[in-house]
């Protein structure tokens, strides 16, 4: 399909759902509408309000402080779970220890640990930090675990052919495969940043989205809520679309679905 | 000097001497005989071919020849020297795709000098003019996944060939190309080796290429415990050209002998795996 046409009808889909939206909460259908805008507020209101966080510039030090938090969790995450996936896939002893440790704790509901966190590092950037990092920290040991134990036997044995020794295979052959993986899971590391950071925030704190939708919720300013949201998935779509631009860069090796010769 | 000296200098006579060799792996229940008393030698500057029915361990015993894998019995040994660890003296070309597929071809082709430490100009335009010379001169900065699979073998080729190992060993390195292909790098390969004689140790079960590529063809039997059943010298003159040599009536007859032992063989094979 034309990138025009498929462009034209994503866009029709978000204007169908706001015109239902609209219809519904202010037409009158025998006397009220079917939504009543209390529970459910109104397009204009949510745009207008999001016109005033934006005019007023109130928004922007909530944008900064998720965005500050995401990018700490997902920082330090990548990096715990990378350098811990390439020890526990080197030492299979350590990786059979830990086993029941690792998947007891990745099924843990992060949400209780919020309260923890909160506990131990205070209602600042922190708390919120701990709690992306746990997501992120899972995410990206998985695919480095994946990545060096999925190493081709035949690339291996090629490697070791060609004169590799241990520091060389690690340089050559393991920390580009680790990496492919966790590049692929990009997209899912970052999201998972960002939602820890937005819960943490929205069980406890003074800034960020999350607060900004807590805060609304608190008095039911539905349209406070609804903007909120609307705001937060445009921020996620933004940093969604950099990590796209950041993926293509770094994995050009890579075969694109249906462009691999045979 | 005693026996073992006398030994010593009849072994340093060839590139490569499998003697008495049995290859055995642990399995569920017991041990699994791959390879049973096999004796092979390959002379510096010799082509040699090894046939056999599918799943004969003649890839087993290329990696046993390679230092990947130690036999449990018989004696490896390598110009004259025990094999202990991985042979340094050979360059191994695999069946299935072992480029980095994070490297681009000039990438592949160099990582040989890079790994020894040849400073990263140098290496770099050795890489290209051995492209040039298996015909990829123009494919230098494409990734693996964009070439084709002919492309990738000569990738392949020139990445082995780049450390100018002494010993060639190939695993069936054609095989999952078409019949045209095969034969184009049949003779790329042979062009290649005149140049300078490596000794050659190429495992497939295309009884018509080994004929066609060597100067000696090894049978082997059905497997398990697999042995080396018969050796025919290949007097065919070189330089050859594989789909002429084919034309040829020598060549035939040495195909038809050849071929009278190893199709029982390949018959046992099929009776037992049901083709």
């Amino acid at each position: 399909m034309p990138r025009l046409t498929l462009m034209a009808l994503q866009v029709l889909v978000a204007v169908i759902a706001i015109a239902l939206w609209h219809v519904l909460t202010t037409v009158p259908v025998g006397g009220k509408p079917l939504l009543p805008p209390f529970f459910f507020s109104t397009p204009l209101d949510v745009a207008a309000r999001i016109y005033r966080w934006f005019s007023t510039s109130s928004v922007w030090i909530h944008l900064w402080v998720t965005l500050v938090e995401s990018m700490l969790a997902f920082v330090i995450g990548s990096v715990a779970g990378g350098l811990v996936g390439f020890w526990f896939a080197r030492k299979p002893l350590i990786a059979d220890v830990f086993d029941p440790y690792v998947k007891m704790m990745n099924a843990l509901p992060r949400v209780v640990l919020a309260p923890i966190f909160a506990l131990w590092l205070g209602l600042g950037i922190w708390s919120k930090v701990a709690l992306g990092f746990t997501l992120v920290f899972f995410v990206v040991f998985f695919n480095v675990y994946q990545g060096i134990k999925e190493v081709s036997p035949t690339v291996l044995a090629n490697a070791r052919m060609l004169g590799m020794n241990e520091r060389q295979l690690m340089r050559h052959v393991y920390w580009p495969s680790a990496l492919s993986w966790v590049f692929s899971s990009l997209h899912t590391s970052v999201g998972f940043a960002v939602v820890g950071a937005v819960v943490g925030e929205y069980l406890g704190s003074a800034r960020g989205l999350g607060y900004l939708i807590q805060q609304a919720e608190g008095v039911f300013d539905v349209a406070g809520v609804f903007a909120g949201m609307f705001v937060l998935a445009g921020f996620v779509v933004v940093i969604d679309g950099l990590v796209t631009l950041v993926e293509r860069r770094l994995l050009v090796w890579r075969p694109v679905a249906g462009e691999t010769r045979a | 000097m005693g026996v073992g000296g006398a030994e010593t200098e009849h072994a340093a006579g060839r590139a490569v001497d499998l003697a008495d060799v049995t290859i055995a792996f642990p399995v569920a229940h017991g041990v699994y005989t791959a390879v049973e008393r096999a004796a092979l030698a390959v002379a510096p500057g010799e082509f040699v071919a090894i046939v056999g029915p599918t799943g004969c361990g003649k890839s087993t015993l290329l990696n046993v020849a390679a230092g990947l894998l130690a036999p449990v019995a018989g004696r490896v040994t390598v110009f004259g020297r025990p094999l202990e660890t991985l042979n340094r003296q050979a360059g191994y070309l695999f069946q299935s795709d072992a480029l980095f597929p994070w490297k681009t071809a000039i990438d592949n082709v160099a990582i040989g000098l890079d790994l020894v430490g040849v400073d990263k100009a140098e290496a770099r335009g050795r890489a290209q003019a051995l492209l040039a010379k298996v015909g990829l001169a123009g494919f230098a900065g494409r990734y693996p996944h964009m070439l084709s699979g002919g492309q990738r073998k000569r990738v392949g080729l020139a990445q082995v060939l780049i450390r100018d190992p002494k010993i060639l060993l190939m695993d069936e390195p054609f095989g999952p190309l078409d019949a045209q292909t095969r034969q184009i790098m049949g003779n790329l390969l042979l062009d290649l080796w005149s140049a300078d004689r490596k000794a050659v140790l190429f495992v497939t079960h295309d009884l018509e290429e080994a004929i066609a590529l060597s100067d000696r063809v090894v049978i082997m039997s059905a497997g398990p415990a697999a042995r080396i059943i018969g050796e025919w010298e290949v007097a065919l003159a070189r330089p050859r050209d594989i789909a002429e040599i084919k034309l040829e009536k020598a060549f035939h007859d040495l195909h038809r002998e050849i071929w009278h032992v190893l199709r029982s063989e390949v018959m046992k094979s099929y009776a037992q795996t049901g083709g």
